[in-house]
């Protein structure tokens, strides 16, 4: 019996798929040789000044929507003052007492039914350069290398309230959360390219207790898994302090994914804080109810709705629909695929069995998918048509994945056509029967599993490209 | 008298401003000559005022999301006190 | 060819009429700047080849018949913080030493395209900060009217450039005072426009929510000028305001009957100099006689501008200077480590004055002062801002001396801080209301120039210049120089 509650907040920072920076007109592109996206703006060039993106505040109006926040009709942006080498000019642009968005809230999908996770608050800021330690991390590195290009890509931070319980939770929460910045069209969410990142505040406390633990706060956990094997390290550690009698630290710890371990990061030497002000470099920005209400007709069907549609449309179940809207290119794949093929359960069968199933092990995007749903569409009616059988799909399948040929050709190609030609047939099933005298003995002799052992027989010498029915038949028809 | 002196201190050490204690003395002592006519200020009734940020009035200046050509990377590095690949170069930094 | 006294005017009038060209013009002006800067000092840096490039292409494009632009071929200096491509920019700061900015700020490269050609980078005090251009890494400027006295600032080589005759005209910049109080103490004319009405693209920031840059001139129509050519709106600089330009030139108008002049007295205090307040006194009273109704009014709140200032102004510096942290330009002091080359980078480039500000603004930024300092002070801005506003619905325009003094000398309040914050008692006030405000010599006390500041509506430089172009009319000079002795007697 667990006798501890865990607490968790998430703050997530998404980047905005802009096309241009947030204050000035390099591009976001992502990659690119090193200091080659950068301007006097974004490296901090004494003079330079910032001009606000429009577009940025319009993504970060349409998320906050999407999250359910109170949109502010004011916000302005503050300075947040450190010294960083990736920081340029030691300021980050952000919003600190007046962010643009607040109040919030997402559902997330638990064992005990859904659950509300509250949003404290939605804000826009600057994304920081990228450093490269020489040497294996930071700690051993003799010196590093910035680079620019990444500073001054727009950012959302979208700060979720102590309300998840679990690192399961967060893990949906977090699914959920990359679901609607997806389906919204704000952010591309690559976790691999740091476009989604997420530090977690993190704490125990003895089950029923009204006031929060000691928390933690975990940064680096570059990819879902690592934020839940963090999470649940962190857990396990801090019960384990607490039963040993000892505190819990109000510290930052680092995820080591080699080691599996959280490690303290080396505070800073930050005397008094960020010492946040009004940017007076910018004007504040006025949000009225029009506009708000011209960005709400932007918004797309959400994954929750298209969840429910699913399931009264196509009668799919919960967890297919759930499974199949969490992504929106999954989601998009399958709309491709049920207005070509009407057997919408059919394909969500193949999509979270043989597809998901490939895509992960291969680690690919389903973008990058290299079975198109029309190729996923033919091979389903050479199934239906006979022309292959249930087994060889799998096999075809598998196939189309590593080469991204159509199904048609490699059945072709490598003579994968069923046999469905009685007069073959025949001959074949005449050739078992006569090697296997027993079983048909056994058969006769009413034992019904011998039959199964024939037909496997067939199967086996044709190389599964017997039809299964047909041999059925015959078989019983000559027994 | 202890309590600002420890807190310039503090101030220098965010500030990344290397100074001697002797250094320090003076600046302290201009802080606080000149704190003395700010505390001035803590007097006036400001209750129902608006803080000034800026003395425009203007809001919502934007630029519209376009692609301009930034800087030659070799312009980007001309003034580096410390360059390696392309990049800038800072020592280590724990 | 003595080109010391030339207005732009005039040397568009020399170059129109082909009495010279703009190579010969700017020759002659180089060659003036080598024969007085050794003991002048305006210059941190004589830009000699490009000069005489952008003069030689003058010279063609005159010889292919081209239009010219309205500055064509008249030589200018530019404050050492604002940038020029590839030429360094040092702020007057060890820190900035070998920087060349990879861009032009907005108003040079607007007076580049009107025909404008720079002589070079002009004096100041480091970042802007100080009062008499004692605070320059480099050396000190001298007061061209007295050797042994200061040249104000922060703009003091810009003001003792154009009072010295090395430049035509110059760029500045005003904060608190730093064009127009070096501008009164070197006898010339110096403009702050509107907060937002000039482009701070390319402008080294010292206090963004204040800074602007304008003009120094030897007389009003100058200013005129060259205030058509750097005004409007910026899309670079979210705070240029997107309104319309008039044309300066038509306000310089010898009319101001009925003009609503009100008169601070707190600008009258006890402060300034009985002898500053005869001669600003005096220059009222010309402005009466050409028929401007003149009155005494009040601006309760602006004898806290002082300290309001150094709250904001430091606050906001401590923070556009941590940029200077020797990892993408500047100069670097190599360390061991991150944390000890960000701190010798900072403590070998950065000047005492500079520090003294960085470090009043981060202590004033701090947990524990932030409500207490800063935003009593945002909130008192509001209240000097709704003084001028009362005063504006009653009068066009507000009088004042610029400074309380005269220039004063070398060394006599760099060890008494109290007494240097003085000196811009007066000009610091219009910067907290984002007020546009020109001051115009108006008579010598013991031999030194004394300044009036005109103070307007925001956006309403219109009126500041024809009332300063009024006065200068009736004045009796055209402009004052040292070498004349001032052309203005003592007894204006």
């Amino acid at each position: 019996m667990r006798e501890y509650e865990t607490v968790i907040g998430l703050e997530v920072h998404a980047e905005l798929k802009t096309e241009s920076k947030i204050f000035c007109a390099c591009t976001t592109e992502f990659g690119g040789e090193p200091n080659t996206h950068v301007c006097p703006v974004c490296l901090g060039m004494p003079g330079a000044l910032p001009v606000l993106n429009k577009k940025v505040v319009e993504y970060a109006i349409k998320a906050a929507l999407a999250l359910n926040c109170e949109i502010a009709s004011i916000c302005r942006f503050d300075r947040k003052n450190y010294f960083y080498p990736d920081l340029p000019k030691a300021y980050q642009i952000s919003q600190q007492d007046f962010p643009i968005a607040a109040g919030g809230y997402l559902m997330i999908n638990t064992p005990d039914g859904e659950k509300k996770i509250g949003i404290n608050r939605l804000h826009m800021e600057e994304d920081a350069g990228k450093l490269v330690h020489a040497g294996d991390d930071i700690a051993r590195a003799d010196y590093s290398l910035v680079d620019f290009n990444r500073s001054t890509v727009p950012l959302v931070e979208i700060v979720s309230e102590p309300h998840l319980r679990s690192p399961g939770e967060a893990r949906a929460y977090l699914d959920h959360l990359k679901a609607i910045l997806e389906y919204t069209e704000v952010s591309d969410c690559k976790m691999q390219e740091g476009s989604l990142r997420c530090d977690a505040n993190i704490s125990v406390m003895p089950k029923g207790s009204k006031e929060f633990g000691v928390k933690t706060e975990l940064k680096n956990m570059n990819s879902f898994r690592a934020l839940q094997r963090a999470l649940e390290y962190e857990v396990e550690r801090q019960i384990g302090l607490l039963k040993e009698g000892k505190e819990v630290l109000h510290e930052t710890r680092t995820w080591n994914e080699q080691k599996g371990i959280t490690e303290v990061l080396r505070s800073k030497e930050e005397a008094e804080g960020y010492r946040f002000f009004p940017d007076p470099d910018l004007m504040p920005l006025v949000i009225d109810e029009q506009w708000v209400e011209a960005v709400k007709t932007t918004i797309p069907e959400l994954p929750a709705d298209k969840k429910e549609r699913l399931m009264k449309d196509y009668d799919l179940p919960e967890y297919d629909a759930g499974v199949i809207t969490s992504s929106k290119s999954l989601a998009k794949f399958y709309d491709s695929c049920v207005g070509l093929y009407d057997d919408p359960k059919e394909i969500s069968n193949w999509l979270m069995g043989e597809l998901l199933r490939l895509l992960n092990t291969n680690n690919i995007e389903i973008e990058d998918s290299p079975i198109t749903a029309e190729n996923l569409v033919e091979l389903l009616k050479l199934q239906d048509e006979g022309v292959i059988s249930g087994s060889i799909a799998k096999k075809v399948f598998e196939e189309m994945f590593e080469t991204g040929t159509d199904p048609e050709t490699i059945v072709e190609k490598k003579g994968l056509k069923q046999i469905s030609d009685v007069g073959e047939l025949g001959q074949i099933v005449n050739g078992v029967m006569e090697k296997n005298p027993q079983s048909v003995e056994d058969y006769r002799g009413g034992k019904e599993r011998a039959l199964k052992f024939l037909v496997g027989q067939v199967m086996k010498e044709t190389r599964g490209k017997a039809n299964p029915q047909l041999v059925n038949e015959l078989f019983l028809k000559k027994l | 008298m202890a309590s600002i002196w420890e807190a310039v201190k503090r101030s220098a050490i965010s500030a990344n401003l290397d100074v001697s204690e002797e250094e320090l003395d003076i600046y302290v002592q201009r802080i606080k000559d000149i704190i003395g006519t700010m505390d001035e200020l803590r007097g006036i009734s400001t209750e129902n005022t608006e803080p000034t940020v800026n003395v425009l009035s203007a809001q919502n200046i934007f630029r519209e999301d376009t692609v301009w050509e930034g800087l030659s990377r070799d312009s980007a590095l001309k003034n580096a006190p410390c360059v390696e690949d392309g990049q800038f170069r800072v020592p280590k930094i724990v | 060819m003595d080109v010391s006294k030339l207005t732009i005017t005039e040397t568009r009038a020399l170059l129109a009429d082909r009495k010279i060209n703009a190579q010969e013009l700017i020759n002659a002006f180089l060659s003036y700047i080598r024969k007085t800067d050794g003991d002048t000092k305006a210059f941190i840096n004589v830009t000699e080849e490009q000069a005489l490039m952008r003069a030689k292409k003058i010279d063609d494009a005159v010889k292919s018949g081209k239009n010219l632009g309205p500055l064509s071929g008249v030589p200018m200096g530019v404050k050492d913080n604002i940038c020029t491509k590839d030429i360094k920019t040092t702020c007057a700061s060890k820190m900035l030493d070998n920087f060349l900015p990879p861009y032009d700020a907005t108003v040079v490269e607007r007076l580049h395209d009107a025909g404008a050609i720079t002589l070079g980078k002009l004096n100041m005090d480091e970042f802007a900060m100080g009062s008499s251009t004692e605070n320059s890494y480099y050396f000190k400027t001298k007061n061209p009217w007295d050797g042994g006295r200061v040249p104000g600032g922060s703009s003091g080589g810009s003001a003792a450039a154009v009072a010295s005759g090395q430049v035509v005209y110059s760029l500045g910049s005003d904060t608190g005072g730093s064009i127009r109080q070096p501008a009164a103490f070197c006898g010339v004319v110096g403009l702050k426009p509107s907060y937002g009405r000039v482009s701070r693209w390319g402008l080294v920031a010292f206090a963004p929510s204040m800074d602007q840059v304008g003009p120094i001139t030897k007389n009003v129509r100058d200013c005129a000028l060259v205030l058509n050519n750097i005004a409007g709106h910026d899309s670079l600089d979210t705070t240029s305001m997107d309104c319309e330009v008039p044309d300066y030139e038509r306000a310089l108008v010898d009319d101001i009957k009925g003009l609503r002049v009100g008169i601070p007295e707190e600008f009258f205090g006890k402060g300034t100099d009985p002898a500053v307040i005869d001669r600003v006194e005096r220059a009222i009273g010309i402005l009466e006689e050409q028929g401007a109704i003149c009155e005494k009014t009040t601006l309760p709140n602006s004898k806290y501008a002082l300290p309001v200032y150094y709250v904001i102004a430091t606050c906001e510096a401590s923070s556009g200077l941590a940029r200077f942290d020797g990892v993408r330009f500047g100069c670097r002091s190599e360390a061991e480590d991150l944390v000890s080359m960000y701190k010798s980078t900072r403590a070998e480039g950065f000047g005492p004055e500079v520090k003294f500000r960085i470090l009043l603004g981060t202590y004033l930024l701090g947990p524990e002062n932030y409500d207490k300092y800063y935003t009593k002070a945002l909130k008192v801005r509001t209240l000097i801002r709704d003084d001028f506003e009362r005063a504006f619905k009653k009068y066009d325009i507000l009088v004042s001396p610029t400074t309380p003094t005269t220039a004063f000398k070398f060394g006599e309040r760099m060890s008494n801080p109290a007494a240097m914050r003085q000196s811009d008692l007066l000009t610091i006030p219009a910067n907290m209301a984002g007020i546009p405000a020109i001051t115009v010599p108006c008579g010598l006390v013991e031999g030194m120039p004394v300044g009036m500041q005109i103070m307007g509506r925001p956006f309403g430089e219109k009126t500041l210049l024809r009332a300063a172009y009024t006065y200068e009319c009736h004045r009796g000079c055209d402009y004052m120089t040292p070498t004349t002795g001032g052309g203005l007697g003592e007894g204006v």
